[in-house]
């Protein structure tokens, strides 16, 4: 019973921990440049009780929270797939265009949206794992400079001829009709709460990410692929000998994870924006990875994790409106968690090992006694 | 995780450097030149094939080998090129750096900091100074900790953009003419023409300009090959001068001296090295700090000289690109530097362009099909069957596009670099040989 208490302590104390680390670092950055780290923690803290915060929260958590699941996939294989980043604003533009560009019935035309999505993010995660196991390409480098090419090259060439309006500094995609739309959440929400102000709409791809979470939960824990997938990520060499096919498992789990990531894009293009522009949010496929390894690639730590960065999101606008602490400590705060997490983990896992070796030397020792005796 | 023996993983073989083909004839005396030499038959080579499709193959630009082409892209190979040599002091330690962005991105903040208040010099050590933290950050977590050398990278590629905006929040916005995402301008370090053969001066006296004359003489390759130089010798930046400086002393430090083999042996067999004595520790510390400090001075580089100013984004991705200069130069020096001139060149190319609709960026299709054809040449003779049909569809692809078309998108002269290194890999990732133990997590006796 100890054994447990202590191992859920290690388990939860480390994020714990490295929360109160950054915590702590910024509030000593915050004292520096000359604000109350009191009173900004104390604005979020306040503000963050308000249903109208919680709101935004949620709807920052979401995409942060698929883009991990689409990591994790990834990292319980030993594939880093860096990739998350260039795989969903690629499908988010093509999701969009294709959107924007057809006229269908409500259901079907959301369907087709994610399908598209899935499908582009799959293909170009595919892309990167046809590269490795055929010609040995590493997936970090491959994933990398196909962020830079989706990014920079398709999605800037084809914006330039796919947009709406030429004459317009940002137009974008066409923007997607109501029938292409995701109805927000909250007539759910309202029933047991007041009503939502300030114009804030839960969005409908939340239960999405719901549903991610849990395919992700029982595709891994649960089946025969799951375990092989597991099985390559902790000894590759065991799982082949144990008849794994290696290569069919990378084009499987890179798949799966680009299928995934391309629905990161998804709240902006259902339910909030309805177009891809040059304001369409970046940088969800880093924080992803973030999130990802905060949770341990656990689809209830990911979404702590998720709801965390979601949080320090939505907070930073609060700060910015109270200017008690400037608005940019909050990514401070949100890299240095990771940091410090990630420190923390590998320092549990250590004395962990330490801890194991001890105890299956004294159970040795034990056996050694009794023999003799 | 490895980084380049993946496919070897796969297939169970076991993971030593590939057995080089046997080498014939003409190859073997290839291979025994000198490196400077053969260096030097590549830029001929390269330099010849610019000016016959100048030449006889479109007759629609002149600016292929024109001398601003190569000044410009030396200017933009600097921050490519010490950016590689930052990963090279790394991934020869045996630690993944793809934190180099990040570590660029604190040495723009600190560059601009340290040129806007006591000059462009000591804007270069601040620097220095801010990449070299960032280093020491990604040192503490993978080799003091050993956390995973990608998630530390990726950790300190979002911190440090977060940094720079609170301090330039802190500290530009105070400034008159800056504000958050930018700082007031810094002045540059100055530049030197080399005389006589690009027309510098020596004192009052003005020299003569024999490349410059020989260039304008419109001979075919010679006046092209002498403008390519003479480009090398215009206008050179002292800062740029460093940078190059850096490449010899950096290839002397891995391989001459004591501290360079042992750089080496951590990345290498690092338990090898610790049975003789060696502090591994500590020479990982050194090599991923080195690495930041030269990123750190990348971003110094940009901010002083390429755009005169501090401002937010402004990396770019460069630093990634120095990382695919690493790779594409196979972990040496001589190679990073020619990863990043073929990488700088493009984009030199492009910026140059804009006033012709893109004829030269048009025209380096040609050159880049022509390229591919020799791949495709040289994988039948070397009997790659796959190789010759992938490169072959490649070449003729892009030798349709090139005559399909009359001009081309901006965003390709940004983007051939990324495109670049996924080509070189396909076609060769079985030659590159990184360093045996990068990647891999290490613990003194061997825990």
């Amino acid at each position: 019973m100890t054994g447990l208490l202590r191992r859920t302590v290690l388990t939860v104390g480390a994020p714990l921990l490295a929360a109160v680390f950054a915590l702590g670092l910024a509030s000593i950055v915050l004292l520096i440049s000359g604000s109350n780290p009191i009173e900004g923690f104390g604005d979020m803290l306040r503000n963050g009780r308000e249903l109208e915060t919680i709101i935004d929260t949620v709807n920052r958590a979401t995409p942060f929270y698929i883009s991990a699941v689409a990591a994790a996939i990834g990292f319980r294989m030993n594939l880093f797939n860096i990739g998350v980043e260039g795989q969903y604003l690629l499908a988010a533009f093509f999701a969009a265009a294709a959107g924007g560009a057809v006229d269908l019935p409500p259901v079907l035309h959301v369907g087709l949206i994610f399908v598209v999505a899935t499908s582009v993010g799959a293909f170009w995660s595919g892309l990167a794992g046809v590269l490795k196991v055929t010609r040995g390409v590493n997936e970090v480098i491959s994933t990398i400079m196909l962020n830079f090419i989706a990014l920079g090259g398709l999605i800037a060439w084809l914006s330039r001829v796919w947009v709406d309006d030429v004459q317009a500094t940002n137009s974008g995609t066409k923007i997607i009709p109501e029938s292409g739309r995701m109805p927000s959440l909250n007539s759910i929400v309202e029933i047991f709460t007041r009503e939502i102000g300030k114009g804030r709409r839960l969005t409908g791809v939340f239960v999405v990410a719901l549903v991610i979470g849990l395919l992700y939960h029982v595709i891994v824990n649960r089946t025969r692929f799951g375990f092989d997938l597991r099985a390559s990520g902790s000894n590759p060499f065991a799982a082949r000998a144990g008849g794994v096919p290696p290569r069919r498992m990378i084009v499987m789990a890179m798949l799966l994870s680009g299928a995934t990531a391309g629905m990161v894009g998804m709240v902006q293009v259902v339910s909030d924006r309805f177009k891809y522009d040059q304001s369409f949010i970046q940088g969800l496929g880093f924080a992803g990875i973030a999130v990802a390894l905060l949770g341990r690639n656990h689809p209830g730590g990911m979404m702590v994790g998720a709801l965390l960065f979601g949080f320090l999101d939505a907070s930073s606008g609060i700060l910015q409106l109270s200017g008690s602490a400037p608005r940019e400590i909050v990514v401070i705060i949100q890299g240095v968690i990771l940091l410090a997490a990630v420190v923390a983990y590998e320092v549990v896992s250590r004395i962990r090992d330490r801890e194991e070796a001890r105890l299956a030397a004294e159970a040795l020792a034990k056996k050694q006694i009794e023999v003799s005796a | 995780m490895s980084l380049a023996t993946d496919n070897a993983n796969l297939e169970g073989r076991a993971t030593v450097a590939p057995v080089e083909d046997e080498a014939t004839g003409l190859l073997a005396r290839w291979r025994s030149l000198p490196t400077w030499l053969r260096w030097m038959v590549f830029a001929a080579i390269a330099s010849f094939v610019l000016a016959a499709v100048q030449t006889f193959g479109t007759g629609e630009t002149d600016r292929l080998t024109a001398a601003t082409a190569s000044q410009t892209m030396l200017r933009w190979c600097v921050p490519i090129l010490l950016a590689g040599l930052g990963g090279l002091f790394a991934e020869r330690a045996g630690v993944v750096n793809i934190g180099l962005e990040g570590m660029m991105i604190l040495g723009t903040w600190f560059g601009a900091w340290g040129a806007f208040n006591w000059g462009p010099w000591w804007g270069l050590v601040a620097g220095l100074v801010g990449g070299a933290l960032g280093g020491l950050l990604h040192a503490i977590a993978t080799v003091g900790f050993g956390v995973d050398h990608i998630i530390s990278g990726v950790a300190i590629n979002i911190l440090a953009p977060g940094m720079t905006r609170y301090l330039a929040g802190e500290v530009f916005d105070d400034y008159e003419g800056g504000s958050i995402t930018q700082s007031p301008l810094v002045e540059d370090v100055g530049d030197f023409t080399m005389p006589v053969l690009a027309g510098g001066d020596i004192g009052s006296w003005e020299s003569p300009d024999v490349l410059g004359s020989i260039m304008n003489r419109d001979w075919f390759f010679v006046s092209d090959f002498a403008g390519l130089t003479r480009g090398l010798m215009t206008q050179l930046s002292w800062f740029t001068i460093i940078a190059l400086l850096l490449v010899p002393l950096t290839a002397y430090i891995i391989w001459r001296t004591r501290f360079g083999l042992r750089l080496r042996i951590s990345g290498e067999e690092p338990s090898a090295g610790e049975s003789l004595g060696v502090n591994i520790y500590r020479h990982k510390y050194a090599g991923v700090i080195i690495s930041g400090a030269l990123a750190g001075m990348a971003g110094a580089f940009i901010v002083i000289e390429l755009t005169g100013i501090y401002r937010e984004g402004q990396t770019n991705g460069r630093g990634f690109i120095g990382m695919a200069a690493l790779i594409f130069g196979n972990w040496r020096p001589g190679g990073i530097l020619g990863g990043a001139m073929l990488f700088a060149y493009p984009l030199g190319i492009s910026l140059r362009d804009i006033s012709e609709e893109s004829a030269a960026t048009h025209a380096l299709l040609l050159v880049v099909a022509i390229v591919l054809f020799a791949v495709m040449v040289w994988s039948i003779v070397r009997g790659k069957k796959i190789d010759a049909v992938i490169s072959g569809v490649l070449a003729a692809a892009t030798a349709f596009w090139y005559f399909a078309t009359d001009s081309v998108p901006t965003w390709l002269p940004n983007n051939m670099p990324y495109v670049f290194v996924l080509l070189v890999l396909i076609f060769n990732s079985q030659r590159l040989r990184m360093p045996r133990a990068l990647g891999l997590p290490y613990r003194r006796g061997g825990q």
